[in-house]
């Protein structure tokens, strides 16, 4: 079993969210890239997009299946990784740092308090 | 959940194990899909494929039998020769592909499709008589694919130079590593190898020795995803994919494994009418064009571009493209969509990705 690193924020979809000054930087945790396995494809919003709580903002392709990436927060995507393009292999690889997806300029605050803690996510992990 | 007698040994090489079809099967190993997919074309790959079922038909009538549930030259074959072959329903649905081994015209072994193996014995047993025994050995049967341009030499030397010589689809009862095997020169990856059956407890002794010698050539074993990605890649078909008994196989583009003129078998009067009368829609090999960023998968709509609107046909088989690069796949299309360059539109989850009709396989490996 993973351990997940402590300064992150989770939500149940397997996402991580860390804090950048105002800002939220959003990838996806260990549980989620063994879930998936080797990932060959991330496609992601455009820089100024508005995304929503829970709404699709972006794919995952892996060599067997695809999945859908869910926004955790409300807000506006201020960057994005590009690397991931021509380095899809970063999210298996190092998924907390290089690996990351998007950073969202949080419309609603409080959204974030929804945001699980490690130890939640932990349990959350262990009852899948 | 089924394990095969290999269960153990992929637990400690930290396998991550799926059901497939009520086996707990091995998706992938610690390396994963993508390097153990570049192993096997590069180097060597060994593959747990126990779950598959294998049977004997023998008796006076067994050539009579096996001719008539059989759509390639299986009957006719000489001995020791293994032979690619459809089972069809009268309709001319495929109820499984599979290889039938000839030891003579009374004796003949048959590896079939794990998901299909109590439909096929049915199907045997519906279809014998009392002259052509059916004997289903899959419970005390190990299969071990050994696949890889490095695949021959390696098994070649551990049966004691005795399996090198056997030309493709051939097979003899060989001992490797010490263990009595049949060695079938077979696989499902487009490269060169063998299959090899044994008693299920010699199966651990046997994957030992094989990864033993297999890890210093830069061999791995190989999990059910890129089992999956190396046959999509050498255009071999999957059942339950690609082909059901929805399609036949002229549909499916295998008419050279289908021998309408050997005789009477189940389906041939269909194939003929079918073939009369002009195939509805053809399994064609489709890669998405080189711009795009999606992939095609099973069961998304085609659309014909020119004409916008309903669709036309359908994604049986689809995935990035590992050795070949980009993203390929498999489609029924009407005959009208299925000439090489022609465009097709594939409906991504939403999203059209431009596509484009591939004539043979995507990867083909060079001669050794």
């Amino acid at each position: 079993m993973s351990t997940f690193p402590s300064e992150l924020r989770y939500t149940h979809d397997h996402e991580w969210l860390r804090a950048q000054g105002a800002t939220w930087r959003v990838g996806i945790t260990q549980f989620a890239v063994d879930q998936l396995g080797d990932i060959t494809l991330v496609d992601l919003p455009n820089v100024g997009d508005l995304i929503t709580k829970g709404q699709r903002f972006g794919t995952i392709e892996s060599v067997k299946s695809v999945s859908d990436l869910y926004a955790p927060v409300s807000g506006r995507v201020i960057a994005v990784n590009a690397t991931l393009k021509d380095g899809p292999e970063q999210v298996n690889t190092d998924p907390y740092n290089n690996g990351w997806m998007i950073e969202i300029e949080a419309a609603d605050k409080s959204e974030l308090a929804e945001l699980m803690a490690v130890d939640a996510y932990t349990k959350h992990v262990a009852a899948q | 959940m089924k394990r095969t007698p290999l269960w153990d040994a992929h637990k400690q090489l930290g396998a991550k194990l799926i059901d497939f079809g009520g086996w707990d099967m091995p998706v992938s190993y610690p390396a994963g899909t993508i390097k153990e997919h570049k192993a096997v074309r590069e180097a060597v790959g060994l593959f747990d494929v126990s779950h598959m079922g294998e049977a004997y038909l023998r008796g006076p009538e067994a050539k009579a039998i096996v001719g008539k549930l059989t759509t390639n030259a299986v009957e006719s074959a000489p001995p020791g020769k293994a032979v690619y072959t459809l089972l069809c329903t009268p309709s001319g649905g495929v109820v499984d592909d599979c290889i039938f081994y000839k030891r003579s015209d009374t004796e003949f072994f048959v590896i079939v499709n794990a998901s299909n193996r109590a439909k096929d014995l049915e199907w045997f047993r519906d279809h014998a008589s009392s002259g052509c025994n059916v004997e289903d050995v899959s419970d005390q049967t190990a299969l071990i694919a050994v696949q890889g341009p490095k695949a021959v030499a390696m098994v070649d030397f551990l049966s004691g130079g005795t399996v090198a010589g056997m030309p493709s689809f051939t097979f003899r009862d060989a001992e490797v590593a010490g263990v009595p095997v049949i060695a079938a020169r077979t696989g499902y990856t487009g490269e060169d190898g063998f299959e090899l059956a044994c008693a299920s407890g010699d199966a651990p002794k046997l994957w030992a020795a094989l990864l033993q010698a297999a890890t210093p050539l830069g061999g791995l074993p190989i999990g059910l995803g890129a089992r999956d990605s190396l046959r999509l890649e050498s255009k071999l078909p999957l059942y339950g994919n690609d082909l059901d008994d929805d399609h036949t196989p002229l549909e499916a583009n295998l008419g050279w494994a289908v021998k309408l003129d050997k005789g009477d078998f189940i389906g041939r009067q269909a194939m003929l009418a079918q073939k009369a009368s002009g195939l509805p829609r053809v399994l064609v090999g489709f890669t998405i064009d080189a711009d795009q960023r999606q992939i095609a998968r099973h069961g998304y709509a085609v659309i014909d571009p020119a004409a916008p609107g309903a669709p036309v046909g359908i994604v049986t088989s689809g995935g990035p493209g590992i050795c070949v690069g980009g993203a390929i796949g498999l489609a029924y299309v009407p005959p009208r969509l299925a000439e090489p360059g022609t465009k097709l539109s594939i409906d991504c989850r939403g999203k059209p990705a431009p596509a484009t009709v591939v004539a043979g396989k995507f990867y083909k490996r060079g001669k050794a």
